[in-house]
Order: structure tokens, then C-alpha cells, then sequence
């Protein structure tokens, strides 16, 4: 396991100070990700899954702040790097992909230009065989016309084309991972599948590892390779998708598989889960997911439950599975 | 930028009703005034009842106003700006005697309130709620609410009269060749280096008093558009990207013109009808003092001749403003 890891997320702390109180927005989360592979991660709104990504190359804007835990990219700490160093990381080594394509890009200069000054800051061309490069990168993400585009300013573009530019933007250096937030989000419902298809494919021809981030179950069940289910800033369950999908563990997993239409099983009906999302600022006590939780005990009520491995590579932090030894 | 030409030329159509606006208006403002043109004109209260009647006659003041202004309007079309009755020069002539000077204090005053007003705004917005933020919201509040003929006296009793190190009033040395009419080049361009440093101290009271009032409300936009900047989107993901710092400024700034390039317009706008009152107060010879003139003698064809060329440059200031607006945010297309 050692070797094919790329990155190591240890007990990883995020919070955020707000006047209201401090928002455990990412409280202990730990997990890995293998070379090579789809990696995601579900959860709903306010689940802690954008701010778990962006903390990995420390991107947590104030007054939230990275509080604890360790990542591990190839065996350095990202998160005891000086700060230039980490730069040299971002966008090279690991490259983001934002939900909204239309407030990613800069409004004032060309598509080209912004894919082309990624390349020259990390010096991986220079700006005479970046434009070039532009080129080919813009025919690698299937944009129509990569001459004219390479000259487009973001609103000539359409939301579809503006998201190829900042996959373009993310692949320019290829990267080690892609960590992609939501990256269909905000897109036509039949520009999705286009995306994330694009996606996929960029994957193997630049032999990359992608971290999607998504609240779509579509979506994870079609691209993963392994999916961690996220609930309140904690890890749920951490799976590969066949099993994932065909025995789900947690009550919380089982209990959203039931709420939307399960592409591997057919469910009778659809039941939503009962009760909603926790206020973050006061957490439940135990195991967070317990108010909601139709197998709740009372250890559950007291103590947070440990993140076990059990067979097949799976963990999962329910106190279902877990040896009660306290 | 076949549509900037386009642009440019739709532009100039609209110049012509707002110049003629402009026009109307002086025109009525100043006729309306309760007093004898006529009269003042002959001489005063002494005058002889046939000289002043020949110069209502003369000056077509006997005509309904409607004609008078017809014919003011006739003259101009021909480039004629008229004759003061008063002085008996040409207009015209005054004027491109006088602008130069209204010009150039115009020019260092902008560059003064570039120079302090953009980096003041930037470092209040990097340092964000610190007490050099509210030391330059300080700075802005003076500006905008000192009267700026107090603040001209002030400054003429601290640097002229207290500390004796810079001139009070005047213009300083008029360089021997007069190429531009602005004297800081002229001296330069003559290679008269004693020159430009006596017409820099003298420039320097009147220009600084005209800039104040504008430092602040630049400083003041220049924090909110970078404010704004920051929180957008593309800057997080620039981060992303891994650009240095001065590459992240790069799009930050440039995204923070367009607002501040709005507001220095006005703020010309600004310099040059505060110019009235900071060249009556330092004798600057400009169109400001000679307006002031022109007013108390009611000298009806210097008004609206000022007025023209003060409205001309207001509007050419905006036009190059909606210039820069295209080369910076290719968004605005016309």
C-alpha cells in the first residue's frame, strides 16, 4: 500500500472562527489516495468535502484555519511547508478544478493567456513554446476552434468551454492530482456527462490522479474508483464504489442511497432521511450523525466512533463495527 | 477596434447636443442676472445715456433673447468666440492665453492624486481595518469636507508665510520659447533647468490644494474595487494556479482599474471647476481666475467662451475614460 499512495490525510482539523462560534467545518478526517485512481468524495452541503480539498494545498481563506493533522504528498507535509514552496506545489503538482467555471477565469484576459502564464510561473515552458502548448491543450479538452479560442476572452465563451479552459488551465503542468470540486456543478445538464467524460479521459492520456469532489451519487458511482462518504466534517465510511454501492455499511450511507435513485440496485421507493444537517457550531455529541440515526445505541450518544478498517479494505466509523472497548 | 471607430464617431455626434445644453444654459443663467450689461460696459452709473444705447445697439442687446443667442451661435459656427466688450480682445485669443496655465495645474494635480491616491487605496485595502486603514478613511473624510479655498489660505500661511520656503501666488518664470504654453515642459524643452525649478515651486501649493479634495475619494474606491477583487472567485483559483504574488497583482489590479478610471474622470471634472477658486486664491492665471473676471464684469462673450472650452474638456476627459474603459475590460464593446 505504501508505495501506490500519493497522498495521506492524517486526523486533518479545519475550523472556522466566526463571530456565531467556531465552526468544526473538518474535524479529524483521515484517508488516502492511491495513484491512479478516481477518488471521491460524497457528502451533502456543508459536509466539509470543498473545504477538506482545498485545505490539502492549504487554501482555506480566514478566519478558518487549518487546526490540525497532517498531508502527506509524496512523503512531504504539506502542511509544515513554507509558504513559496507549497506555491511551487499548487498548480503543478496538484491542480484545482472550481465549480463555477465563470468566476474562476480572470474577465480581462484571453483564455490562452491564462492557460499559458500557469506553464511560465512554474516554469514548465516559456512564453514562446507556452502559446503552442496553449494550443495543444485547448485541442486536448475538445475545444472547437483552439486558434480563435486561445484568443477568447472568458465571455465570448460559453460555461462549458469556459470549464475546458480551466481543466486545460489544471492539466497544463500534468499534474499529480486533480482535485476537482464539484466541477459539473454548474453546468447544462447535457454539458455534464461531456465534462466529466473530458475529465476521465485527460486522466489516463496525462496518467493522473483525480479527487472528485461531489454531492451527484450519478456521478460517483459512474467515474470512482473509491468514494469517502463525508457527514459533518467527519469521515462516514471509506469504500471502493462496487461495494460502496452494492452494501453500503454506515446507516448514513444506506440511508442516502435510499434517497435518491440507486444506479446499481433497484429500491422500491425513495425515503429521505429524517431530520437535517446539524448546526455546525453545536455539534451533537457522539457520533454526529446519531439524532438522524435509525439504529442509533446509546454509546452513540457519548462517544465518537472510531474510523475501523474492516474486511476488504473498508473502514467505516459506526459503532455498529466497531469493538465497543471502552 | 473597427467598432471603436464607430464608437468614436457616434460619440462626437452626441457632443453636439450636449455642448449646445451647455450653452443654453450659461446663456440663460447669465442673462438672467438683474444688472445692466450695457451700462457696466459704457462706464457705470456716468456713463452717457447715447454710448450706452450705441453699445446695446452694438452688441444686439436690444434684441429679444432668443436672437442674441442665435447669433452667438452663428459667430461660433464661423470659429468666431467673439470680442469682450470690456478688455476689446478677442475671446479666443484670451482664452488660448489662459488655458495653458488651468491645463497644466490640471495635469500635476491628477498625477498628484494618482500618485497618492491609488497606493494610499491599495495599502488600506491590504491592511484592512489596521490603523492605517482608518488613518487614510481619516484622511478622505478632511478631504472631501474642507472648504478648499480654507485649505489653500492654510497652506499659503504654513509653506509661504510661517516657513517662508515655497511662493504664494503667481505662475513662476515664463520660459523663453513658449512650445506648449505649459511652463514645467517648456522650461524643460529649453533646457532651462533654473526656470522649472521656480515654476515647480510655485506650481506646487496650488496643484497639491486642487488634489486634495480628489486623494481621499480615489483612495476610498481604489480599497472597495481591490476589496471586491479579492473576494472574487479567479482570485482564489490564481492562488490555485500557484502564480506569485506579483502575478496575482497583476490581475488584481488591473481588475480594480475600471472603477477607479470611472471616478478619476469625475474627479478631472472636479480639478478643473475647483480650479475657480484655487486660482483666485494663489493668482494662478488660468481660465478659472479669468472666468471670476469675466463674471464680475458681466463680460457675456468671455463666460460662454470659458464655459465652452471648461465643458469641451469635460467631455474629451470622458470620451478618453470610455477609451480606456475598452482597452482594459474587453467585456465593454460599443
Amino acid at each position: 500500500m505504501a508505495d501506490n499512495t500519493l497522498l495521506n490525510v492524517e486526523e486533518l482539523k479545519v475550523y472556522f472562527y466566526t463571530y456565531a462560534g467556531v465552526v468544526k467545518a473538518v474535524d479529524g478526517v483521515s484517508f488516502d489516495v492511491r495513484r491512479g485512481e478516481v477518488f471521491s468524495i460524497v457528502g451533502e452541503t456543508g459536509s466539509g468535502k470543498s473545504v477538506t480539498s482545498r485545505a490539502l494545498t492549504r487554501l482555506i481563506p480566514s478566519p478558518g484555519r487549518i487546526v490540525g493533522g497532517r498531508i502527506l504528498f509524496e512523503g512531504k507535509n504539506l502542511l509544515e511547508m513554507p509558504e513559496e514552496e507549497l506555491r511551487k506545489i499548487r498548480g503543478k503538482d496538484i491542480a484545482y478544478i472550481f465549480q463555477d467555471p465563470s468566476s474562476s477565469l480572470d474577465p480581462l484576459f484571453t483564455s490562452g493567456y491564462q492557460i499559458a502564464e500557469t506553464m511560465t510561473v512554474h516554469a514548465t515552458a516559456d512564453w514562446k513554446n507556452a502559446w503552442k502548448r496553449v494550443i495543444e491543450i485547448l485541442k486536448d479538452v475538445a475545444m472547437p476552434d483552439p486558434h480563435k479560442r486561445a484568443k477568447s476572452y472568458p465571455h465570448e465563451l460559453s460555461g462549458g468551454m469556459k470549464q475546458r479552459v480551466v481543466i486545460g488551465i489544471s492539466v497544463s503542468n500534468k499534474p499529480k492530482l486533480i482535485i476537482a470540486d464539484e466541477p459539473t456543478t454548474a453546468l447544462d445538464v447535457s454539458v455534464q456527462a461531456q465534462i466529466l467524460k473530458l475529465l476521465l479521459d485527460l486522466r489516463k492520456k496525462y496518467d493522473t490522479t483525480v479527487m472528485l469532489i461531489t454531492h451527484n451519487l450519478g456521478v460517483v458511482a459512474e467515474v470512482s474508483d473509491r468514494v469517502l462518504v463525508m457527514y459533518a466534517g467527519r469521515v462516514a465510511e471509506i469504500a471502493d464504489v462496487y461495494s460502496l454501492f452494492g452494501e453500503p455499511l454506515h446507516p448514513y450511507t444506506i440511508g442516502l442511497l435510499k434517497a435518491v435513485p440507486n444506479p446499481l440496485k433497484r429500491i422500491e421507493r425513495i425515503e429521505p432521511i429524517p431530520g437535517s444537517v446539524p448546526d455546525m457550531i453545536n455539534v451533537p455529541s457522539g457520533c454526529r450523525f446519531h439524532p438522524r440515526c435509525p439504529k442509533a445505541m446509546d454509546i452513540c450518544k457519548r462517544e465518537q466512533p472510531p474510523l475501523v478498517q474492516i474486511r476488504g479494505g473498508r473502514s467505516v466509523a459506526c459503532w455498529l463495527y466497531a469493538e465497543k472497548n471502552s | 477596434m473597427a467598432e471603436l471607430k464607430y464608437y468614436l464617431v457616434r460619440r462626437m455626434i452626441t457632443f453636439i447636443p450636449t455642448v449646445l445644453g451647455v450653452l443654453v444654459l450659461v446663456f440663460i443663467i447669465s442673462h438672467m442676472i438683474p444688472a445692466d450689461p450695457a451700462r457696466l460696459w459704457a462706464g457705470g452709473e456716468k456713463a452717457k445715456p447715447e454710448v450706452v444705447e450705441a453699445i446695446r445697439k452694438k452688441y444686439h442687446l436690444d434684441e429679444p433673447y432668443h436672437i442674441q443667442f442665435m447669433l452667438y451661435l452663428n459667430d461660433l459656427l464661423k470659429g468666431d468666440w467673439g470680442k469682450s466688450p470690456v478688455t476689446k480682445r478677442s475671446v479666443f485669443e484670451d482664452i488660448a492665453n489662459y488655458f495653458p496655465a488651468t491645463l497644466e495645474l490640471a495635469l500635476v494635480s491628477s498625477i498628484l492624486l494618482l500618485i497618492m491616491g491609488i497606493p494610499l487605496g491599495i495599502v488600506s485595502a491590504l491592511k484592512r481595518d489596521t490603523i492605517i486603514d482608518h488613518i487614510v478613511r481619516i484622511v478622505a473624510l478632511i478631504g472631501v469636507s474642507m472648504p478648499v479655498f480654507w485649505l489653500a489660505i492654510m497652506l499659503q500661511w504654513v509653506f509661504y508665510y510661517t516657513l517662508n520656503i515655497l511662493p504664494a501666488t503667481g505662475r513662476g518664470v515664463a520660459p523663453q520659447v513658449s512650445y506648449t504654453g505649459l511652463y514645467l515642459l517648456d522650461s524643460i524643452l529649453c533646457g532651462d533647468f533654473n526656470a522649472f525649478t521656480a515654476n515647480l515651486s510655485h506650481i506646487i501649493l496650488p496643484a497639491f490644494t486642487l488634489s486634495f479634495i480628489g486623494i481621499g475619494v480615489i483612495a476610498r474606491i481604489t480599497r472597495g474595487a481591490i476589496l471586491d477583487v479579492l473576494s472574487a472567485d479567479f482570485v482564489e483559483f490564481s492562488i490555485a494556479k500557484g502564480l506569485t504574488k506579483l502575478q496575482l497583482y497583476k490581475h488584481i489590479l488591473k481588475n480594480a482599474l475600471i472603477p477607479v478610471i470611472t471616478v478619476f474622470g469625475l474627479q478631472f471634472g472636479a480639478l478643473l471647476s475647483g480650479a475657480v477658486i484655487t486660482e483666485t486664491v494663489f493668482s494662478w492665471p488660468g481660465i478659472g481666475s479669468y472666468t471670476v473676471k469675466a463674471i464680475n464684469s458681466l463680460d457675456f462673450p468671455a463666460i460662454m467662451g470659458s464655459t465652452l472650452i471648461i465643458a469641451l474638456i469635460y467631455i474629451i476627459t470622458n470620451l478618453i475614460v470610455d477609451i480606456f474603459y475598452a482597452v482594459i475590460d474587453p467585456r465593454i464593446r460599443f
